[in-house]
């Protein structure tokens, strides 16, 4: 097997809470993200999902460098993404890209399309002339389904669905291996989620780009994704491929989630049975002890209270991070 | 849910808003009733009316610049939009009351959730402050939550997301009001705690007996939750069946569009998702034709010009459409 782009071993983002107003000192941390380890191959696209709170968006920013990760190794197309420093980082830089969870606050109100789109352009060297700065962002919106002409519009005169396409150029125009999905549909209607997930798949094709979906809409993630990873509370408790995991999902808490998405079947609603979480997701700063997950799970032992559940994999392919899945 | 349609009548509702822009058209003639007990789900995108239509209800909309300009909302035999603010404000809480979609921002955060609770019951009832809050902490445990007496001293930045639903939940049940209209009250909650939150709600409306409306653009929710449907585009009700007709037998383009474009948790991937294509109408303009033509993979010449009726197609089965979508003619 080739070597995949993207791996990640072991990162950990914390983030310090403060206190006191002359003398900071550090009383402790959010951890957002704890110990997480996976690969994503060349053109694929691996979903990543849970609910508010439990680290897919921190993760997604920090294997980019946009948070300085608290420890552990992102290695994005053979470079180090918290070691490269200079030309390098610049090369990582241009080849990893994001995408915006809010189509309205990720476009800045006062730039034109043309300058929202060809910033990276910019910042890379990548253009040596106006007229070919011009061209290139034509030939973007045209690769996102845009209209040329609106080169020189700004942002608030396009539809939330446009704005989103004027994001997805935005991240396209340094011609990126990698793309960080962050809940790229979440802001938009029902009708327009579906052109823009479309376009997505249409643009992997074209361009053979691998993406991080990250997302909590669980019926999208099965649709568009290769792998899944469920997260919770910072960790990672399962990953396995797509319909590997929705149709024999191990993990107590995948199960949960999954029994609580629900379809639009009328007969199929009214027949299934739930499992009904109880309580709320728990503080990060004071993570419960274990397995992050014991007080809510339905099937927790003592075991679970005080060891911390083994990262490994139990049949090839699916990982899990639970005591009571036999191999 | 086929006799007793005198519990609730909207007729030919119609709100525009006056801004400097223009004319918004936002409800253009909505008719729909309502049964004791029913809970009925309204569909839609976002900017169709369905929060408009429910607010124009419970005169909520401000005016100006909103304005009611037809239509009557027949509650009981009584037209609530001719009743004066007195009589309106007897009914608000006490008969209909409402949960709003976003419960971080719908409760006051400066005042004790208990003091939030009891507002209602000193408004509509002569109880006394201990009888209110005797009353205000069993409803807290009616939504369970725990520790009720404790936390009814609590405020609102000391509950978590789906607690907070869960108080806004308790506050509207506070007078046993008969019609319960929730407004997306799931949307801004996690899919495990809109599971919890929607289990209560059924299991209330058991044990209490009201009506609901459901509004919400989530089809998926609609499934689990109602007895009847109505599909809303652009201001207009397109479609209205009960709930397993209109999954099953969908008569109209838009809902037709709408359940192609969900992908599907409980289903392998089979292709990729169809996709509406265009935007969502522009309310400024006075609507002309059918709203949805622009976008209908079905459309004909005569759906351009002609706005089409809501029309029993089928025996309770409402559909505004001059197409037969199985055959692609004309009815």
């Amino acid at each position: 097997m080739t070597e995949p782009l993207v791996r990640v071993e072991n990162l950990t983002k914390h983030f310090p809470i403060r206190k006191g107003m002359l003398i900071e000192r550090v009383v402790g941390a959010v951890q957002a993200v704890d110990n997480i380890s996976f690969t994503i191959n060349r053109g694929e696209t691996l979903g990543m999902v849970g609910e508010s709170g439990c680290g897919k968006t921190t993760a997604g920013r920090t294997l980019l460098g946009l948070y300085p990760a608290t420890s552990g190794k992102t290695i994005i197309d053979g470079h180090s993404v918290y070691e490269a420093r200079g030309s390098e980082l610049m090369k990582v830089r241009r080849k990893a890209q994001m995408i915006f969870q809010d189509p309205y606050a990720s476009l800045n109100p006062r730039w034109t399309v043309n300058s929202i789109v060809s910033e990276p352009l910019r910042v890379h060297n990548l253009i040596n002339t106006r007229k070919e700065r011009d061209e290139r962002v034509k030939e973007l919106l045209e690769l996102v389904g845009l209209n040329a002409r609106h080169i020189n519009r700004f942002p608030h005169e396009f539809s939330g669905g446009q704005r989103q396409r004027i994001g997805i150029a935005r991240a396209l125009a340094s011609e990126p291996l990698f793309v960080v999905c962050d809940e790229p549909i979440s802001a938009l209607d029902v009708s327009i989620q579906a052109q823009v997930v479309n376009l997505l798949e249409k643009l992997q094709d074209q361009l053979g780009l691998t993406y991080l979906f990250v997302a909590h809409d669980l019926s999208m993630v099965r649709h568009i994704c290769d792998r899944v990873a469920v997260m919770y509370l910072g960790v990672m408790v399962e990953l396995a491929e797509r319909d590997e995991l929705y149709e024999n999902p191990l993990h107590p808490y995948t199960k949960a989630l999954l029994s609580a998405v629900p379809v639009p079947d009328p007969r199929k609603e009214r027949e299934r049975k739930r499992v009904i979480l109880s309580g709320d997701v728990p503080s990060p700063i004071n993570p419960p002890s274990g397995c992050r997950f014991h007080p809510r799970c339905p099937v927790a032992v003592e075991r679970c209270k005080a060891e911390v559940p083994e990262w490994r994999e139990v049949r090839p392919g699916h990982h899990v991070a639970c005591h009571l899945v036999e191999k | 849910m086929k006799t007793d349609h005198k519990f609730l009548e909207v007729k030919n509702l119609k709100t525009q808003f006056n801004t400097p822009e223009g004319t918004v058209y936002a409800v253009n003639g909505v008719t729909f009733n309502l049964s004791e007990g029913e809970t009925l789900a309204v569909v839609g995108e976002s900017g169709c009316g369905k929060s408009v239509t429910m607010m124009s209800i419970m005169r909520l909309i401000q005016i100006p610049p909103g304005k009611i300009v037809g239509g009557e909302v027949i509650y009981r035999d009584n037209d609530l939009l001719q009743l004066s603010e007195e009589a309106m404000e007897q009914i608000r809480g006490r008969e209909i009351a409402m949960i709003f979609q976003d419960p971080m921002t719908s409760l006051n955060p400066v005042l004790t959730v208990g003091r939030q609770l009891t507002e209602t019951l000193r408004t509509h009832t002569p109880m006394t402050p201990e009888q209110c809050r005797e009353r205000a902490q069993n409803l807290l445990e009616l939504v369970g939550i725990p520790d009720a007496k404790k936390r009814l001293d609590n405020y609102p930045h000391q509950f978590s997301g789906g607690m907070r639903q869960r108080v806004m939940i308790a506050m509207s049940l506070a007078c046993t009001p008969s019609l319960l209209i929730a407004d997306e009250p799931t949307t801004a909650l996690d899919v495990t705690i809109q599971a919890q939150i929607i289990e209560l709600v059924k299991e209330l409306k058991k044990s209490v007996g009201m009506a609901m409306i459901w509004i919400t653009h989530d089809l998926g929710v609609v499934a689990g939750l109602a007895d009847r449907v109505l599909v809303m585009y652009a201001g207009y009700v397109v479609e209205e069946a009960l709930v397993d007709e209109l999954y099953e037998n969908t008569l109209h383009p838009y809902t037709l569009a709408l359940l192609q474009a969900l992908p599907r948790a409980d289903r392998r991937r089979d292709q990729s998702l169809k996709s509406i294509k265009g935007s969502p109408p522009n309310l400024l303009v006075e609507p002309r034709g059918c709203p949805f033509a622009p976008r209908c993979e079905f459309v004909q010449e005569k759906c351009i010009t002609e706005n089409p009726a809501l029309l029993d197609i089928e025996t309770n089965h409402k559909v505004a459409c001059w197409v037969d979508v199985k055959t692609g003619a004309l009815r």
